[in-house]
């Protein structure tokens, strides 16, 4: 097995593809963390626990749920918000959960803001401009979630969890694979279950982010 | 071919930026005579751009994109050069490819929908500008014209290669002296409107971009021959005024005088017989539904 995990960064310019450096996927009902295969039960609780730590604790949405393509993708939309809005409930004072869109992957040079959507291509500039130190993935692509995962983790701090619908992404720090209405709100549970056991960072200096 | 499947997911609609709100509620998408002048009315599919200022480009850009008859269902395919700032930011499916390799990517793309879609109309449409399409695209160009392939092909001639600067094109003037080819052109501007034809092209047409209704209606004619019937190909003058030392207003004029009888973009226009037979009964069932929905207003209003 790899010696190499996938931790937050700055890694640096062009960290390498994590299965370049030998991290696998996880199998059905596994997921992993830095890298390391996991239990999908072991994720839950730690995703939770990076949700409730951040200061900035954001969910992307990507295409294949902001737009409804279909009821499931419909019914997944609904399950992201709750799972912000739990998060919303189960945050202390100073944490500011955020929901921001990824609603297709054009740069729109030069229009794009940065601070009301993200893009693929530049996902680190809503990074910097809200001070995300923890962020998940749902809905995106596949290729577009490892350009993007790859780039937060070459430069910037922020914790990336993928809730993947596929077979898990090795760039997150966390992946789940497989994602399904059940699995956001297991996860949404969990944060409920943990809420007021985990300390936020709210005044360390680790948590800010590289700009 | 219809604005349903464009919608947002209700539980995050008001997360998403206001454009995208503005495309669902009030884009054209799905509607049947979507044309020019919905500009201005509706969401156009082009956020701003980054051209400079009064170029040509635009205009045609915000035409073509008003005029293309299955938008929702359209994929365009884009190559290296001024029109590639532009796709960034436009709402229909788009693919960059590497300069002057666009027209091979859109047979491989034209062919993998078809398979994948099989009950479904995906038009292609190549957008690129003379030198992608005439000089170091040539091959691709022709070959897919060769071939038959079933997608248009639009060529954005502002006779120089414009984004690197101004250097010589196939379709520049015979004479012309650019930025960076100050000996002057020694050859003739490449004939390719009359070689497209040659090549195969079902429909062909060689305009400027002065009179929106007219690209409208070469751009639909030429996506709606190209559905059926095989390869067309459009050559728009979309001068660069930058290279050419005009003002961001003069772009419209430098239109105007160069499509005059004798110039080179007085209109021409050929449509190979098919492709006339299929025009002909596209437009008798366009003045059938005409007719009908006139009635039907009529029955409304008494
Ligand atoms: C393979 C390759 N060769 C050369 C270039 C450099 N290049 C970028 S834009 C351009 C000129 C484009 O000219 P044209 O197709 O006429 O488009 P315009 O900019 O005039 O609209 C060139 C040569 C490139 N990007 N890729
Ligand atoms: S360089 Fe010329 S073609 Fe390119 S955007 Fe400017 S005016 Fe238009
Ligand atoms: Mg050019």
């Amino acid at each position: 097995m790899s010696d190499y995990r996938v931790l937050p960064g700055p890694e640096h310019f062009l960290p390498p593809a994590a299965a370049s450096m030998g991290i696998r996927l996880p199998n059905p009902g596994e997921a992993h963390i830095n890298g390391v295969i996991t239990s999908e039960d072991k994720a839950y609780e730690e995703a939770a626990r990076q949700f409730l730590m951040a200061k900035v604790p954001t969910i992307f949405p990507g295409p294949l749920v902001l737009w409804a393509w279909n009821e499931k993708a419909a019914k997944k939309a609904t399950a992201v918000r709750h799972l912000f809005n739990t998060l919303k409930e189960c945050v202390q004072s100073g944490q500011k959960p955020m929901l921001i869109p990824m609603p297709d992957y054009r740069p729109k040079y030069p229009k794009i803001n940065p601070e009301v959507e993200i893009n693929p291509n530049h996902p680190n500039l809503t990074i910097w401009h809200n001070k995300i130190d923890c962020c998940m993935f749902i809905g995106v692509h596949c290729h577009q979630a490892n350009l993007s995962l790859k780039i937060i983790r070459g430069g910037t701090s922020c914790y990336t969890i993928a809730m993947c619908a596929q077979a898990g992404h090795e760039d997150a720090m966390l992946s789940f694979r497989d994602a399904s209405v059940e699995k956001l709100m297991k996860l949404a549970d969990t944060i409920k279950r943990l809420k007021g056991t985990v300390q936020p960072r709210l005044t360390s200096a680790k948590n800010g982010v590289s700009s | 071919m219809s604005k349903e499947r464009i919608q947002i997911s209700e539980a995050l609609y008001d997360i998403m930026p206001s454009d995208y709100q503005d495309l669902v509620k009030s884009a054209t998408y799905g509607k049947e005579d979507r044309g020019w002048k919905d500009i201005g009315t509706s969401k156009e599919l082009i956020e701003q751009h980054s051209l400079c200022a009064g170029c040509p480009e635009s205009m045609a850009f915000r035409y073509i994109l008003a005029s293309l008859p299955n938008p929702e269902d359209t994929v365009m395919v884009g190559s290296t050069g001024c029109t590639s700032l532009v796709f960034p930011m436009v709402a229909v499916h788009n693919i960059h490819s590497l300069f002057g390799n666009q027209n091979a990517i859109a047979s491989g793309l034209k062919r993998a929908l078809s398979v994948r879609f099989p009950g479904r109309v995906k038009d292609v449409v190549v957008l690129a500008g003379d030198g992608a399409t005439v000089d170091i695209g040539l091959d691709m160009t022709l070959q897919a014209w060769f071939r038959q392939e079933k997608f248009t092909t639009i060529c954005f001639d502002n006779e120089l290669y414009a984004n690197t600067g101004g250097q010589e094109s196939g379709l520049m003037q015979k004479g012309f002296v650019a930025k960076m080819a100050p000996v002057g052109k020694l050859f003739d501007k490449v004939r390719l409107p009359e070689i497209a034809r040659e090549s195969g092209c079902h429909y062909v047409v060689n305009c400027t971009v002065s009179k929106p209704s007219l690209v409208e209606k070469v751009i639909r004619n030429a996506v709606h021959v190209a559905r059926e019937i095989g390869p067309t190909y459009l050559q728009l003058y979309t001068p660069c005024i930058l290279e050419i030392g005009k003002n961001s207003m003069e772009g419209l004029q430098e239109m105007r005088d160069s499509e005059k009888p004798t110039e080179r973009f007085a209109y021409k226009e050929y449509i190979s017989e098919p492709a006339k037979q299929l025009l002909a009964e596209l437009a008798a069932k366009d003045k059938e539904r005409k007719a009908a929905a006139k009635q039907l207003a009529g029955q409304a209003s008494a």
